[in-house]
C-alpha cells in the first residue's frame, strides 16, 4: 500500500493547513498527561473546530511509553491519520523514534533538559525548560511531573493561538470546577506561555482559530455514551468483571445511575451492579436475571467473550434476554490489549455450541453508542435473546465529538410477557409456540408470576414447543427451525445500514463501527481524484435486505475493517453467496485505527489491479 | 399448638395440597437418595405453606441438577450449566428480591466445576437454600471419583481414590457461611427439619447432604452408601424447628436448651448445648468439621447459625419494588434528564 500511497501522497492525504493538522504527545504512562491532553483536546473543541483525541497507551500503569495524537479538522474528520505534524516529545526514551517519524515541515516541542542535538534541518524545534516551568504551580516535588504536561500545553496555546480562556474552561470541566487545581495548573500554563513570548521566537505556519463547526455538539467517549444509553434503555441489572476496554462503560453505568436512577423519595436503587468473580459468573447472573425479568447487561471484551461462551449459547437456545457489550480490542491475552481490533465478529455471531447465530449491533458513533444502549434491551426483550453490541476500543475509550443525543423514540418494549391474569384467562402456556406469529418467539412467563399455569422449566437442549423434556428428534428438530424463524424475524426488526448510493458508481465499500469515520473521509479523498464510491455501513448482524440488495447493485464490494482475516468479509459470503465472487477484504490489524490515507491508499491499488 | 388450625386436613395454611408440590415423575434410579431428598422438600415446602408460585428452583448439571423437574411443579425452574447455578440464582434474586430460591446440585458440581462460584455465592450471601446431593460419584458419566470422595475409597472402574476429600461444609464455613448443615437422605427426620430452618435463614443456607448413590457408589466399602450412613452417622447437634406461626410452648431448664430466632420469625431451638457444642460458635464449628475430616468421621447436623450477615439484595439498596416488574417511568429518566446531561459534557 504505501507505494500507491506515495504516488498518489497529495490527493489522498489532508491538506495541512488552519486548523488543519494533529499533534502528536509523547508521553510516558502514569506521568498525568491525560489531563494535559483533556485540556487541549476540549479548549480546540469549545473553539468550534472539529477535534478528536486519540490515546494509544499501553497495558501498564507507570513507566511505558504513551502517545495522544490530537487532530483538527477544518473540513470536519476525524479518524486517526498517518502522520502528525507536531510533536511534544515528553518521553525521552522514545525520542529518537518520535521525533524521525515527524513530516518535513513539522514542529517538534522538547524539554531543553534533555540538551539533545536538533539534527533535523526540515522540522522546526522549540524547547523549553519544562521542569524550571512546572515549579510555578507551586505543586509539590511530587506532583511537579503532572504539572510538567501543563507546560506543553501553554506553550501549545501560545505557539498555535489556543484561547487561554478556553483551556482554563477545559480545566475546569475536567476538575469538576474546582478552583485549587485549576489555579495551579493553569499558573504553569500562564508561565508556559510567557515563556515562549519571552524566549521563543515563531518560525513555523501551524495555527488554530475560532470557527463555528462544533456548536451544540458534545464531546464524550463511546463507553459513556452507552452507558447512558442503557441507563435510559432502564437497564435493570448489571453483572461484569473489570477488563480494558470495558471496564469504563460499568463504571461510567453506576456512576450516572446513582445519579438518575434513585428512587427520590426512598434514595433505593432501580438497579443492581455486581462485580461478578469472573466473566463466567457475569453472564451466569445476566441469564438468571434475564430469565427472571430484568433488564440485564454485561459489558466485557474478547477474552471476556471467550468464558462466556457456553452461557451465551445456553441463552440463545433456552430464550433469554440479555445484552452484552464487547468492546473489541486486540487479543489474545495480554500483550497488546489496550490496542484496537474488530477481531470478534466471527466469534461472537456463532458464540455457543450447537447452531447458534446472534443478534449484533454495530455502533459507529457516539449517537448510536447511545441509542443501542437502549435499543439493545427493546430487541433482546423483543427476540427473547442475547444481542451483543460490539463496540471497540477506539471507539470506547477515545474522545469523539458528537451531535447531542436522541431521547429514546419509542417506549421500551417488554416483549411478550404474559401476566397472570392472561394466563388464568388462556388456560394454558405454551412456553416456545410460536404459531401466532411465527417470528420464532413464544409467550414467556416470569418467575413469581401468580398462577398455575405459569411455570415452566428451563433447560439448554432437549424442550418440546411447552419446554417441557424431550429427546424426541422431531420435536428438537422443530425447536431449532423456530430459532431460525427468529434470526429471519431479527432480520427485519433490526436496525437497517446506512447507505449512501452514489450515481455512477461501480465500488460500494462496506464498513462497520469504527471505522466510520476514517471511511467517510477516504470516500472524499477517493472521490476527489475522480473514483465514485457508494457505501453501506452495516448496524447490525444479521443484514437486513436492504443491505443484501447493496451488495447485489455493485460490481465491487470492498468490506473494510479492522482485523486481519476480513471476518465481516466472511460473514457476508455466506449470508449472500451469490455476492462472494464480488467481495474484496480490505482489512488490517497492527492496533491502531484505520487511517482514511491507508483506506484510500487500499481501494485505488485494488481498483488500479 | 398452632395459633390457627389450617382450613382442613388436606390444605396448608395458604390453602394448597399436597399435591400442589409434586413435580414430574422422577428418571433417577430406583432408590437414588436424590429422590428422597426430592420428597423431603415437597414436604418441607407443604409444611411452611411457602407459595410455590415464588418458589425458582435452580441447578447446575448432573443426576442432583435433574431432581428439580421433580418437585414443586408449580414453580419456575431452570437448569443452568455445570457448576454454574450460582452466579444464575444470584441474578434471579437480584432481579426479583421476593422470589424464594432453592437450588440444587451434587458433588461433582459443586466441589470441583463449581467451587469457584460455590465459594462467591457463599461471600455474597445469595439469600437461597443451596443443597448439595453428595455421593462422592460422577453418576451421569457413569462411576468417576467426585472430590468429596473420601482417600482410600474404591470404585469398579476408577479404582482407588488417593486424594483427600474436599468438605464443602468447611468450605462454606470458612467463606463466612452463615447457615452450615449435613444430613443422610436416610434420614428423612433430620433432612426435614434443617430444610425448615434453611428456609427461613436470611442467606445462603448450605446443607450438605449424602445421598447415595444406588447404581455407582452403594457397596460395602463405600463411605457415601446407606449401610456406612446408617451405622456411622454421628448427629452433633439436635434441633428442633418452630415456625412463626406457631408458639413456643414446651419450657425447658435454663442452659438445656437455646433459641435462635430466624430472619423470617421462626425459631430454632438447640438442644443438649452441653454435651455437643454451640453451633453459634464459628471456631468450635471449624474445629467439629477439621476433626471429622481428619478422622473421615460421618457427622450431621446443624453445624452453624448465624443469623447477622447481611446479603447482597440488602447490600444493593434496592428499592421495594423488584427490579422485574419496574414500570418504564421508574426506569427511564426524563426528557429533561438527558437534556440537562447533555449540557455537561
Amino acid at each position: 500500500m504505501s507505494a500507491v500511497l506515495e504516488k498518489r501522497d497529495d490527493s489522498l492525504r489532508t491538506k495541512v493547513g488552519v486548523n488543519n493538522f494533529s499533534i502528536i504527545a509523547a508521553t510516558v504512562n502514569g506521568s498525568g498527561s491525560q489531563t494535559a491532553n483533556a485540556v487541549i483536546t476540549r479548549a480546540l473543541f469549545k473553539m468550534g473546530i472539529p477535534t478528536s483525541g486519540k490515546n494509544l497507551f499501553p497495558s501498564n500503569i507507570s513507566g511505558l511509553p504513551t502517545w495522544y495524537i490530537i487532530r483538527l479538522s477544518s473540513e470536519g474528520f476525524i479518524a486517526r491519520r498517518e502522520t502528525s505534524e507536531i510533536l511534544v516529545a515528553m518521553n525521552r526514551a522514545t525520542a529518537a523514534d518520535d521525533i524521525a517519524k515527524v513530516p518535513a515541515g513539522g514542529m517538534v516541542i522538547y524539554p531543553t533538559e534533555w540538551k539533545i542535538t536538533e539534527t533535523r534541518s526540515d522540522v522546526t524545534y522549540y524547547s523549553l525548560p519544562v521542569l524550571q516551568l512546572a515549579k510555578s504551580s507551586g505543586l509539590t516535588a511530587k506532583l511537579l511531573t503532572y504539572a510538567a504536561n501543563m507546560v506543553y500545553v501553554g506553550a501549545l496555546a501560545e505557539l498555535l493561538g489556543i484561547e487561554f480562556a478556553e483551556i482554563e474552561n477545559a480545566l475546569l470541566h475536567h476538575f469538576n470546577g474546582k478552583r485549587k487545581p485549576v489555579d495551579s495548573n493553569m499558573a504553569v500554563v500562564t508561565a508556559a506561555a510567557e515563556y515562549v513570548r519571552a524566549n521563543i521566537v515563531k518560525n513555523d505556519s501551524f495555527r488554530v482559530e475560532r470557527m463555528n463547526m462544533t456548536q451544540d455538539m458534545i464531546q464524550i467517549d463511546g463507553n459513556t455514551a452507552s452507558a447512558l444509553g442503557a441507563i435510559f434503555g432502564g437497564v435493570t441489572f448489571v453483572a461484569w468483571y473489570p477488563i480494558t476496554p470495558s471496564t469504563s462503560l460499568v463504571e461510567e453505568l453506576t456512576h450516572y445511575a446513582k445519579a438518575l436512577r434513585m428512587e427520590p423519595e426512598t434514595k433505593k436503587a432501580t438497579f443492581a451492579v455486581v462485580q461478578a468473580e469472573d466473566e463466567i459468573a457475569a453472564i451466569g447472573m445476566l441469564v438468571g436475571a434475564g430469565w427472571a425479568g430484568a433488564r440485564a447487561l454485561t459489558a466485557t471484551s474478547g477474552p471476556g467473550i471467550a468464558l462466556m461462551t457456553e452461557y451465551a449459547g445456553y441463552a440463545y437456545f433456552t430464550d433469554i434476554p440479555l445484552v452484552v457489550w464487547d468492546v473489541t480490542r486486540m487479543g489474545p491475552s495480554t500483550g497488546m490489549p489496550t490496542r484496537v481490533s474488530q477481531g470478534d465478529i466471527l466469534t461472537v455471531y456463532y458464540l455457543g455450541h450447537g447452531d447458534t447465530r446472534h443478534i449484533i449491533l454495530l455502533p459507529a458513533n457516539m449517537e448510536e453508542c447511545f441509542e443501542f444502549g437502549w435499543k439493545s434491551f427493546d430487541l433482546a426483550e423483543r427476540l427473547q435473546t442475547p444481542v451483543f453490541v460490539l463496540s471497540d476500543l477506539d471507539l470506547g475509550m477515545n474522545t469523539w465529538m458528537s451531535q447531542q443525543f436522541q431521547y429514546p423514540d419509542k417506549p421500551m418494549d417488554r416483549g411478550k410477557v404474559l401476566t397472570a391474569e392472561q394466563l388464568n384467562e388462556l388456560k394454558t402456556f405454551n412456553r416456545y409456540d410460536d404459531s401466532a406469529d411465527k417470528d420464532g418467539v413464544g409467550p414467556r412467563t416470569l418467575p413469581g408470576t401468580d398462577s398455575p399455569y405459569a411455570a415452566y422449566f428451563t433447560r439448554g437442549s432437549g424442550h418440546n414447543s411447552k419446554a417441557v423434556y424431550t429427546e424426541k428428534p422431531d420435536e428438537w428438530e422443530e425447536n431449532l427451525r423456530r430459532l431460525a424463524r427468529k434470526h429471519e424475524f431479527a432480520r427485519t426488526i433490526v436496525p437497517s445500514p446506512v447507505i449512501d448510493s452514489v450515481d455512477g458508481a461501480e465500488v460500494g465499500i462496506i464498513a462497520y463501527g469504527s471505522t466510520d469515520a476514517a471511511i467517510a473521509e477516504a470516500r472524499y479523498r477517493l472521490n476527489a481524484i475522480g473514483l465514485k464510491t457508494s457505501y453501506a455501513r452495516l448496524k447490525a448482524l444479521p443484514v437486513t435486505q436492504e443491505a443484501l440488495d447493496f451488495m447485489r447493485a455493485y460490481k465491487r464490494l470492498y468490506v473494510v475493517e479492522s482485523n486481519f482475516d476480513g471476518q465481516m468479509a466472511k460473514v457476508l459470503m455466506t449470508e449472500a453467496p451469490d455476492c462472494a465472487s464480488r467481495i474484496v477484504s480490505i482489512s488490517k490489524c497492527d492496533g491502531w485505527s484505520l487511517s482514511s490515507e491507508w483506506i484510500a491508499a487500499s481501494i485505488l491499488e485494488k481498483e488500479q489491479q | 399448638m398452632s395459633l390457627q388450625e389450617p382450613p382442613s386436613q388436606e390444605v396448608n395454611f395458604i390453602g394448597l395440597s399436597r399435591n400442589d408440590y409434586k413435580g414430574g415423575a422422577s428418571t433417577l434410579c430406583k432408590g437414588c437418595g436424590h429422590d428422597s431428598i426430592s420428597s423431603r422438600i415437597i414436604t418441607v415446602a407443604y409444611d411452611l405453606s411457602i407459595n410455590p408460585k415464588r418458589v425458582i428452583k435452580l441447578s447446575g448439571i448432573g443426576c442432583s441438577s435433574k431432581s428439580p423437574a421433580y418437585f414443586l411443579g408449580q414453580s419456575h425452574g431452570i437448569n443452568g450449566l455445570h457448576g454454574r447455578m450460582p452466579s444464575m440464582a444470584t441474578g434471579a434474586i437480584l432481579a426479583n428480591h421476593n422470589l424464594v430460591a432453592v437450588g440444587v446440585s451434587g458433588d461433582g458440581d459443586t466441589a470441583s466445576i463449581g467451587m469457584g462460584q460455590f465459594k462467591h455465592m457463599v461471600r455474597r450471601n445469595t439469600p437461597m437454600v443451596y443443597i448439595i446431593e453428595n455421593n462422592g460419584v460422577y453418576g451421569l458419566t457413569k462411576g468417576q471419583f467426585s472430590a468429596t470422595a473420601d482417600e482410600g475409597q474404591e470404585l469398579k472402574h476408577a479404582g482407588r481414590n488417593e486424594l483427600p476429600p474436599l468438605d464443602v461444609c468447611l468450605e462454606a464455613l470458612v467463606m463466612d457461611c452463615g447457615f452450615v448443615a449435613r444430613s443422610f437422605a436416610g434420614d428423612p427426620r433430620q433432612v426435614e427439619t434443617l430444610l425448615k430452618a434453611a428456609f427461613s435463614h436470611r442467606g445462603t443456607a448450605v446443607i450438605d447432604i449424602i445421598s447415595p448413590c444406588v447404581t455407582f457408589n452403594d457397596h460395602e466399602e463405600s463411605t457415601k452408601s446407606y449401610s456406612y450412613g446408617k451405622a456411622h452417622e454421628d448427629v452433633v447437634t439436635d434441633v428442633s424447628f418452630v415456625p412463626a406461626r406457631e408458639e413456643l410452648t414446651v419450657n425447658y431448664n435454663e442452659g438445656e436448651v437455646a433459641d435462635v430466632e430466624m430472619f423470617d420469625g421462626s425459631v430454632l431451638r438447640l438442644h443438649k448445648l452441653d454435651s455437643k457444642y454451640d453451633p453459634r460458635d464459628k471456631f468450635a464449628a471449624l474445629k467439629v468439621l477439621e476433626e471429622a475430616h481428619l478422622k473421615q468421621e460421618f457427622i450431621t447436623g446443624l453445624i452453624y447459625i448465624n443469623e447477622d450477615r447481611p446479603t447482597v439484595s440488602e447490600l444493593s439498596n434496592l428499592s421495594e419494588t423488584p427490579l422485574s416488574m419496574m414500570k418504564e417511568e421508574q426506569v427511564r429518566p426524563s426528557r429533561e434528564a438527558l437534556a440537562k446531561l447533555m449540557a455537561e459534557f
